[in-house]
């Protein structure tokens, strides 16, 4: 890539599953430090493409990094299995094989107690679930975060402080991230830079300009009809 | 003076099968307890019969020809694995869709030509015929297995857990189902020995649900898992000496004897 501020171009992009396309030529940017958010109704392919991005899936066009050290974490019900295996928050870790202080350290910077250590992720609410997987997320210090609707299944306060909590880290650790999400305060809270996709890119660009009412129509259909833009006051 | 020697010798043989046995069972209940630890967390322990069923043309044939019962075994399952292996990757249907495709048909094959008299045999296993070789083979391969499936299992979990996180941090996932599917194999065509095609679900099966119901952590469950089988397996021998059942069924019935004694107990 000959644009070194930028930590991925997307170019072309085409996703077929089962013969039938999910994402149909979808081209974008992500600078480094910058936040994307995805926006799209369900089945827009919005899962699809963070899947493809890090070559989950096969696709067809160009997906190019130059950041090393990316990370994801997926929707909470793809992670259903924490019930049936008894892992704790200790064994949650080793999956990634990091040292007693670090995970202290992590537990600590999302506001879970060193006391949750030992206990079963399982018997974790949903809000402590969430903070743990973006601290488990973060441990290894990666340079790019994907996330896939983080606050899924968590009421208004307990998503405030996971916005926070990412924006927080987005600050402080130059991070470049790429959110999923329904969430349109989100967008104008917290985006850079924003991608409608339903199969195919219906707008692209900083919120202000890529949010119209019209594209949010031609997005939502005729369900969206106002949206107060906090940035524009 | 004659007869009394022979007495003492008929003891000592007797004595030396159920040792055989106890070790043959011992190891081979731990490693399948450990293993069915991740084939529970797979939502696999059923798989365990199916793949149970389908040694069945290798054990028929193994009888027929007179080799060991678990070298046909292994024969016949690596056949059905690669295959299933395969037409999962072809299809991607589920592996317990095609496991039943694989193993009706290897059931149906093995009966058109499995000798009436080798029925029980084939079905509920026999340890009567140990002997050291085969035991001491048993064991080391039990071990073997132990520590192929220690060498997997973090990996295994993180899979189970997401396989697209997993795949995010690079992991080989065809790799790791792989060998975790032979070390599946390797257990089977072990439990067939002590339990025969017919119950070797239970011998996964089982101890992993009484170490799920006793265990607060990931290192408990695992290793409480080899030590239910274990347990299972040197119970069910002893059921075996002193009451005359045959020893599959008898390891069964201590496993669950275990479990059942795990539901009391439960821990959250």
């Amino acid at each position: 890539m000959e644009n070194n501020h930028l930590a991925l171009r997307v170019k072309n992009l085409t996703v077929e599953l089962n013969n039938q396309k999910i994402i149909e030529d979808l081209s974008f940017e992500v600078k480094k430090g910058e936040t994307l958010v995805v926006l799209g109704p369900n089945g827009a392919g919005k899962t699809t493409l963070l899947r493809a991005l890090l070559g989950i899936i096969p696709y067809k066009g160009e997906v190019i990094w130059s950041v090393k050290n990316t990370s994801y974490l997926p929707p909470n019900e793809l992670m259903q299995r924490k019930e049936i295996l008894p892992l704790t928050v200790e064994d949650f870790y080793s999956l990634k094989e990091i040292g007693k202080e670090k995970i202290f350290q992590s537990l600590k910077s999302v506001g879970l107690e060193e006391s949750l250590f030992k206990k079963r992720i399982a018997n974790l609410s949903t809000g402590q679930f969430q903070r743990l997987g973006i601290a488990w997320s973060l441990v290894d210090n990666p340079d790019t975060l994907l996330f896939d609707e983080p606050t899924s299944g968590i009421d208004i306060g307990g998503t405030e402080t996971i916005y926070s909590l990412l924006h927080e880290f987005w600050e402080k650790q130059k991070l470049t991230i790429i959110l999923v999400t329904h969430d349109l305060s989100v967008v104008w809270e917290h985006a850079d830079n924003v991608i409608c996709l339903n199969k195919t890119g219906l707008c692209y660009g900083t919120p202000s300009v890529a949010l119209t009412t019209e594209n949010l129509k031609q997005l939502y259909g005729v369900g969206v009809k106002y949206y107060k833009h906090k940035r524009d006051g | 003076m004659a007869s009394g020697s022979n007495i003492i010798n008929t003891k000592e043989m007797v004595d030396e099968k159920i040792l055989l046995a106890i070790l043959m069972t011992t190891s081979i209940g731990a490693v399948a307890g450990y293993l069915g630890t991740l084939m529970l967390s797979k939502r696999m322990s059923l798989v365990g019969g199916p793949l149970g069923h389908l040694t069945l043309p290798g054990i028929t044939i193994a009888l027929l020809y007179g080799f060991d019962v678990s070298i046909g075994a292994f024969i016949m399952l690596t056949l059905a694995i690669i295959l299933i292996w395969l037409f999962e990757k072809r299809t991607k249907l589920p592996l317990e869709t095609l496991t039943a495709i694989v193993f009706t048909s290897s059931v149906a094959v093995a009966f058109l030509y499995l000798p009436d008299e080798e029925v029980e045999q084939a079905l509920i296993g026999d340890i009567s015929q140990l002997t050291l070789i085969t035991t001491t083979l048993s064991v080391l391969l039990s071990i073997a297995v132990f520590f192929l499936v220690k060498k997997i299992y973090k990996k295994m979990v993180f899979i189970t857990f997401s396989e697209d996180i997993a795949k995010s941090e690079k992991i080989n996932i065809d790799k790791y189902n792989l060998i975790y599917l032979i070390a599946v194999a390797l257990v089977i065509g072990l439990g067939i020995r002590i339990v025969g095609s017919l119950l070797t679900a239970a011998i996964v099966a089982i101890p992993a649900a009484t170490s799920r119901n006793l265990s607060i952590n990931l290192k408990q469950y695992a290793y409480g898992g080899a030590i239910a089988g274990g347990l299972a397996g040197l119970l069910g021998i002893v059921i075996f000496q002193h009451f005359s059942i045959s020893a599959g069924p008898a390891v069964i019935i201590s496993s669950t004897g275990l479990f059942l004694f795990s539901t009391v107990f439960k821990r959250t």
